[in-house]
């Protein structure tokens, strides 16, 4: 049977960041559709450049847990785990199409199929929909809501906001709230005015990050006025000129995100059975561990 | 021994059984039994099943082996030292237990039913621990956790500092989840011991590791062989990391560090080690000056124990009252008070900035 790797970032200098890749490889883990399930990290062991050895299976599924495509996922990652074939053309994306390739890493001999990152794939739109829904505690939330995607934005790497807008633009076309915008935290429009994007008197923020760090729990509280000094926290919701801000933090802890880890794989080939099921059953609506 | 595995050895014997002393084999002439000390042959069915109850550790010992492979079986006929010892001296001291040291783990294997194999894992400071003294864990995973913060609370960004947490014990582990548990606290370990064991551990050297690199790291390749040396002086001893450095500068080049006494190799600089070299990369590429200040022998002395202090992680352990130690707090307040601003720049030195 196949492994599955989760290829996360993770932090030399914050724990919490690799809560979301434990606690998703342990919901795929008990949905049983993997011989083995591995994190490999960038700051972390193991890395992305020995897991691959760790693993008895000879067919591996790597998918990236990353929101967007870009310098982790075209260079670092097929880099560090010996893809000596790799070639970024292989993925013939504008951005946010990246879909899988199968290659062999070198050192092991092994057959492994590349996926695109997590935050890129279509039903990562559900994500943060169901994200909007645990922050609220409202099933049926969007009514009279809005609903704010925050990516990071930065001039080094375009995709970052690609994948924003490809999921407000989703979310849009549901129809479900009444406003949806894409903001940025370093580019125009940025989130510091969130208020001034809305005419909703309750928005719902997501932000597009895996895990619950110095931006989501800083930066961006800061910006956006919840709150003057983020060790002082800050209510959900927080009213900020006149609109309710219903902050919900990082959408990579959100647990049914390990469903959008599956269907990459199953995208690539891998046959994950009812796993897909027993997964959306098992995270339909419960936060993830660490969030 | 159980009646499964007599018939599972009986099955094996037509494409012949050899491990650990134990041959058997069946021809036409029917089976042969051979033990270390004596080799029977042309026995019937009956003669064969009354060896092999006569030899019952024999019997489990294979088929506790029969079947293993790669490095997880490779890993624990080390634990058990399968090597070294024979089958009836090693199922002698497997009742008491059989332990080795991976990094802070002590592993011990013992026997189970019928001959099987359980394991054990630990601190190896918890050695002479009462069981009940310590957290009972089964599930692998438990050691990501127990692995992510020191006994302070602080994070362990490198898995293999020697910083691991003591008070939890793994009991009744078989040989997968004892290798997935290790593998959790010290990751890649078994799979690289087992590599270097074989003649077969590709080491990647310092310069090629840093050629490597982009984006921000990309300037790690600045680094002089001084400063790599300096590096693995820095990160990569028993003190700080319980791999053995296997890493030089390059093929031809290599470092005077030591490499450490630890049981598993490290076959390539870590991320630790690249964001550490990054730092230093960027701060060698200053060039120095000469600065003039005064200090006694003392305060002289004084700064060099301060570095020592900080480098060993040893501030904590001095004592408030200790005044006699230079990096005594109130010493070096009161160095500071004498030598610096209010920003805790130096007075009254001359040639820098
Ligand atoms: S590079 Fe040095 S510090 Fe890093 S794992 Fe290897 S020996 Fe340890």
């Amino acid at each position: 049977m196949p492994a599955l790797v989760i290829a996360a970032h993770g932090s030399h200098l914050n724990p919490g960041s690799h809560d979301p890749a434990f606690a998703h490889a342990d919901t795929i883990r008990a949905a049983g559709a993997f011989e083995e399930v591995r994190e490999a990290f960038w700051k972390e062991e193991p890395s992305f450049r020995e897991v691959l050895r760790t693993l008895d299976s000879e067919q591996i599924y790597v998918v990236p847990l990353f929101v967007s495509e870009g310098y982790f996922t075209e260079q670092v990652i097929p880099r560090e785990l010996r893809l000596e074939e790799w070639d970024v053309a292989d993925w013939n994306s504008e951005g946010t199409d990246a879909d899988h390739v199968t290659l062999t890493a070198e050192d092991v001999g092994k057959t492994v199929h590349y996926c695109g990152p997590a935050g890129t794939h279509e039903s990562m739109t559900d994500v943060i929909v169901q994200r909007a829904e645990s922050v609220t505690g409202d099933p049926d939330v969007g009514e009279g809501f809005g609903l704010a995607v925050v990516g990071h934005g930065t001039k080094r790497n375009e995709n970052s906001a690609k994948a924003t807008e490809y999921h407000a633009e989703r979310v849009r076309e549901t129809g479900r709230f009444e406003e949806v915008h894409a903001l940025f935290m370093d580019e125009e429009p940025e989130v510091d005015d969130v208020t001034e994007f809305f005419e909703s008197d309750d928005v719902v923020v997501v932000p597009l990050f895996v895990a619950d760090g110095y931006h989501t729990q800083e930066d961006i509280p800061e910006d956006m006025g919840l709150t003057d000094d983020y060790r002082e926290g800050y209510d959900i919701p927080t009213e900020v000129d006149g609109t309710r801000i219903w902050y919900a933090g990082a959408v990579g802890t959100e647990a049914l995100m390990a469903d959008v880890l599956l269907e990459r794989a199953a995208d690539a080939g891998a046959d994950v059975g009812n796993a897909l099921d027993l997964v959306r059953q098992r995270t339909g609506g419960t936060a993830a561990a660490g969030d | 021994m159980n009646d499964a595995q007599l018939h599972a050895l009986r099955e094996a014997a037509t494409d012949g059984v050899s491990c650990d002393g134990l041959r058997a084999e069946r021809t036409e002439d029917g089976y042969t039994f051979a033990t270390p000390e004596a080799t029977h042959e042309g026995l019937d069915e009956a003669g064969f099943d009354a060896l092999a109850e006569a030899n019952p550790w024999l019997v489990s010992n294979w088929h506790v082996w029969a079947d293993a492979s790669g490095a997880r079986a490779a890993y624990c006929r080390w634990i058990e030292r399968a090597d070294d010892l024979g089958v009836r001296e090693r199922y002698e001291a497997l009742v008491e237990g059989l332990s080795r040291e991976w990094g802070q783990l002590l592993v011990t294997a013992e026997l189970g039913e019928d001959g099987g194999r359980v394991y054990e894992l630990r601190h190896v400071d918890d050695a002479n621990a009462e069981p009940d003294a310590l957290a009972l864990h089964d599930d692998p995973l438990d050691a990501r956790e127990i692995a992510t913060l020191d006994a302070d609370g602080r994070y362990r960004p490198l898995k293999t500092a020697p910083t691991l947490q003591r008070g939890w014990r793994f009991a009744a582990l078989d040989g997968r989840d004892l290798v997935r548990t290790v593998e959790f606290f010290y990751p890649a370990t078994v799979a690289n011991w087992q590599r270097e064991r074989e003649g077969d551990l590709d080491v990647t050297h310092f310069r090629e590791t840093a050629e490597r690199q982009t984006g921000i790291y990309d300037v790690v390749d600045e680094l002089d062989p001084e400063g790599v040396e300096n590096l693995a002086r820095a990160c990569c001893v028993d003190s700080q990391c319980l791999k053995r450095r296997e890493w030089d500068e390059d093929d031809e080049a290599e470092l005077d560090a030591p490499r450490g006494d630890g049981e598993f190799p490290c076959r390539e600089p870590c991320s630790l080690v690249i964001a550490a070299a990054r730092q230093w990369a960027i701060l060698e590429s200053e060039d120095s000056r000469t600065y003039e200040f005064e200090l006694t022998p003392s305060e002289k002395t004084q700064l060099e124990e301060i570095v020592g202090a900080v480098a060993e992680g040893r501030t904590d352990e001095i004592r408030e009252a200790d005044v006699g130690d230079g990096a005594n707090r109130y010493r070096a307040r009161y160095l500071r008070a004498k030598l610096t601003d209010e920003d805790g720049s130096f007075e009254n030195v001359s040639g820098g900035q």
